[in-house]
């Protein structure tokens, strides 16, 4: 008779511990993460005629009309950089950051079928999104360089510090994709909610406008922005035209681990739940 | 056989599962949660502290499941299956009460979960096989075998949109058989497809459980349940009323409830079910061959006649009426309807009430009991009442009167029992054919 040689025992209870993350699962599962956002990147742009430029006419095209406005008409200062160049390199990565988080916060639900008829991590649906569009920002990134090379800007050593920035704009996405699909299972008014929330969010971080322009007064408030370090350091480390701002990034990545953290407790204590809600 | 450190593969204690009722408090938006709070925030709390009406989809369910055993649970719709399925699997998470599973569990709840209509049939393969917990390595080692059997080789990098459904249920049912957990967790699956696809489920199926695996099947199949299952749970209102090894007579008990010790020949529609305006059934039952209702048992040697009555408020030329005769164990006997005969024979009809009665001829079924289901049609457009969707239903229990000869007098095996004609013919003796006409009349009357 053979013995069996799995001990593994997995036990289903009405309430599990707080950070009970279970990591042997998640990484029993890690290629799922992977084919999650594998499948994001190719639909996204199925049967569409212009492909995956698009993930370089978004920006673009948005760099276009705010240089027209804002640096043509409106004279923005912009740090000394000129103002398609500024604008470029906050676009890049304000339009990976939501559109992530706006297909992150409806994934849950979009989903629905995954979490009502089969079991796997949920954490990994809301995840995918911002994988998956890592591959975008790659691509508009290409621009980004042309028009460096055009106006002539060179980045500096700090460069070393963008995967560090891109990854904690990845955790950020994820962590507040976390809590707004998981509040979204129940309530869908976060779906209504989240383009007024992602328009305003624009225009509470230095994406178009430097964070001088807001005053010393109101500085500290977008300083609690977690976008707000982290854009101005992504500026900072790719244009090497400005410093980069430490304690301005330290505080950021500190607020977006803890939206992060809270966000992975929040959808684990839900989630139980979902499949019920959906 | 058991050895000494053998545990159970499946252990579920004081298994609870309790459903919120009222849709607007389960589901609200999240401006009248806060008005509500802001309006009546005492009647909040009093609320958050009172119990909730709620449904107990599971009360108090309690089994063990032995490593490699196929065990089917049964039970109408509603009595908790899905929801017993669904805890195990982790879809959702019980109210009360504990699952011990020692094993790798894959649940196969619906096939092609996870299919993304705009990915290609190989994409799908990998998304779904991971979905269903594979790894990319197992899926590459099946890649080959689960094209083949879902036999899409050629459209394998075409979108599935693109795929007839019956081509997307052939391909998802592959990656799915494919998985090779130690627990394996089917729900009706194999109600979905042709029959041949349905037999190559079944063959899957059964090749699983023959290969050791835990199985857990659910189905309303009670053959499928009958040949595959060692052992069988029968549940009814979110309770195990039934378990054990002896398969056949809990299928039996399930198919035939012995209610109040009669089994029930006679049907009423309470209300409004089934209503429609071409023919709303309002009553089904048994009676003789004088119009007075009978009751189980039966004997086998009367004739029996079922009545049904029902309503047209819409006189519609292609409305079909009949019934369908099950024997045990849910096998179809046979389909009767009222237009089997040429069309010069068809009842007519008038709007308002109607009365249908067709002869279920003496010493033709045998001794058991029987399921008469009713349906009706409108002629190749649809289905007014379909037959296995719950349609009315009566029982028909025959005992006794097999026949008059002293030599048959006990039950005889098979589906049914009929009187047939013999006849002796004595060499050199010319059978009058008189008398065998006489007979043939006699047979026709």
């Amino acid at each position: 008779m053979t013995k069996h040689n799995s001990d593994f025992e997995l036990i289903i209870r009405p309430k599990y511990g707080l950070l009970d993350l279970n990591w042997k699962e998640l990484k029993e599962y890690h290629e799922l993460l992977y084919f999650l956002a594998l499948r994001e990147l190719k639909i996204r742009y199925k049967q569409t005629a212009m492909g995956a430029s698009w993930a370089v006419l978004q920006p673009l095209f948005t760099m276009i009309i705010f240089s027209l406005i804002f640096g043509g008409l409106a004279q923005m200062p912009s740090e000394g950089v000129p103002y398609p160049l500024f604008s470029y390199s906050g676009l890049l990565l304000w339009i990976y950051f939501q559109n992530a988080l706006t297909l992150s916060g409806n994934s849950l639900v979009e989903n629905h079928l995954l979490l009502s008829k089969v079991y796997l991590p949920k954490l990994f649906i809301p995840t995918a999104p911002g994988l998956a569009g890592l591959v975008d920002y790659a691509i508009a990134m290409v621009i980004l360089a042309a028009m460096m090379v055009y106006y002539q800007f060179m980045p500096t050593a700090t460069i070393i510090l963008l995967p560090v920035i891109v990854f904690l704009t990845l955790l950020l996405v994820a962590g507040m994709g976390y809590w707004l699909s998981s509040i979204c299972v129940k309530y869908r008014d976060v779906k209504f909610v989240l383009p007024f929330f992602v328009q305003i969010l624009m225009f509470a971080s230095p994406v178009i406008y430097p964070l001088s322009i807001v005053g010393e007064n109101l500085e500290w408030l977008l300083s609690l922005n977690p976008l707000t370090g982290l854009l101005n350091a992504h500026r900072a480390v790719l244009l090497g035209h400005a410093p980069v701002d430490y304690p301005g990034l330290a505080m950021s990545a500190a607020i977006t681990l803890l939206i992060f953290i809270s966000g992975i407790v929040y959808l684990r204590q839900t989630e139980k739940y979902f499949a019920d809600l959906v | 056989m058991t050895s000494r450190d053998e545990k159970p593969i499946i252990e579920v204690k004081h298994l609870f599962k309790e459903y919120k009722i009222g849709a607007d408090k389960a589901y609200k938006t999240l401006s009248e949660s806060i008005a509500n709070v802001a309006r009546h925030p005492a009647r909040t709390l009093r609320d958050l502290r009172a119990p909730k009406s709620s449904f107990r989809a599971l009360n108090d369910v309690n089994f063990e499941v032995e490593r490699g055993e196929v065990l089917g649970v049964i039970g109408r719709n509603g009595a908790g299956k899905s929801t017993l399925l669904k805890l195990l699997s982790r879809i959702t998470y019980p109210t009360n009460g504990e699952v011990i599973m020692r094993g790798r569990v894959g649940s196969l709840l619906e096939v092609g979960t996870g299919f993304h209509p705009e990915l290609t049939g190989r994409e799908n393969i990998y998304f779904n096989g991971a979905i269903l917990g594979m790894k990319k390595r197992e899926i590459d080692d099946k890649f080959n075998e689960i094209v083949k059997f879902s036999g899409v080789e050629k459209f394998l990098d075409t979108p599935v949109k693109r795929y007839s459904s019956g081509m997307q249920v052939r391909l998802a049912f592959s990656v799915a058989a494919h998985l090779e957990p130690e627990i394996l967790l089917v729900d009706e699956v194999l109600a979905v497809g042709d029959a041949e696809f349905q037999k190559k489920c079944m063959g899957k199926m059964g090749q699983v459980a023959s290969e050791g695996r835990t199985v857990l099947f659910v189905s309303h199949n009670m053959s499928a349940i009958e040949r595959l299952c060692k052992c069988c749970i029968l549940l009814e209102k979110g309770t195990i009323v039934q378990e054990g090894p002896d398969v056949s007579q809990i299928v039996k008990e399930y198919l035939f409830p012995q209610g109040e010790g009669i089994l029930s020949s006679y049907w009423v529609n309470e209300g409004s079910e089934f209503q429609n305006p071409w023919f709303k059934p309002n009553k089904m039952l048994i009676i003789d061959s004088f119009g007075n209702p009978l009751s189980n048992p039966i004997p086998n040697n009367q004739d029996i006649w079922l009545q049904i009555e029902g309503s047209i408020d819409n006189l519609d030329p292609a409305v079909d009426i009949g019934y369908v005769m099950y024997s045990e164990g849910d096998t179809t006997l046979y389909w009767s309807g009222l237009k089997d005969h040429r069309e010069s024979q068809w009842p007519t009809f008038s709007q308002g009430d109607v009365i249908l009665r067709t002869k279920i001829p003496k010493r033709f079924l045998n001794e058991g009991v029987y399921k008469i289901e009713l349906y009706s049609s409108l002629y190749q457009r649809m289905w007014i009442v379909e037959p296995g969707k719950y349609s009315p239903s009566l029982n028909l229990h025959i005992q006794g009167g097999l026949s008059d000869s002293p030599y048959w007098v006990e039950k005889r095996d098979g589906v049914i029992a009929p009187l047939m004609e013999w006849k002796g013919i004595m060499k050199g003796q010319r059978s009058g054919s008189g008398q065998y006409g006489h007979d043939h009349a006699g047979l026709k009357r």
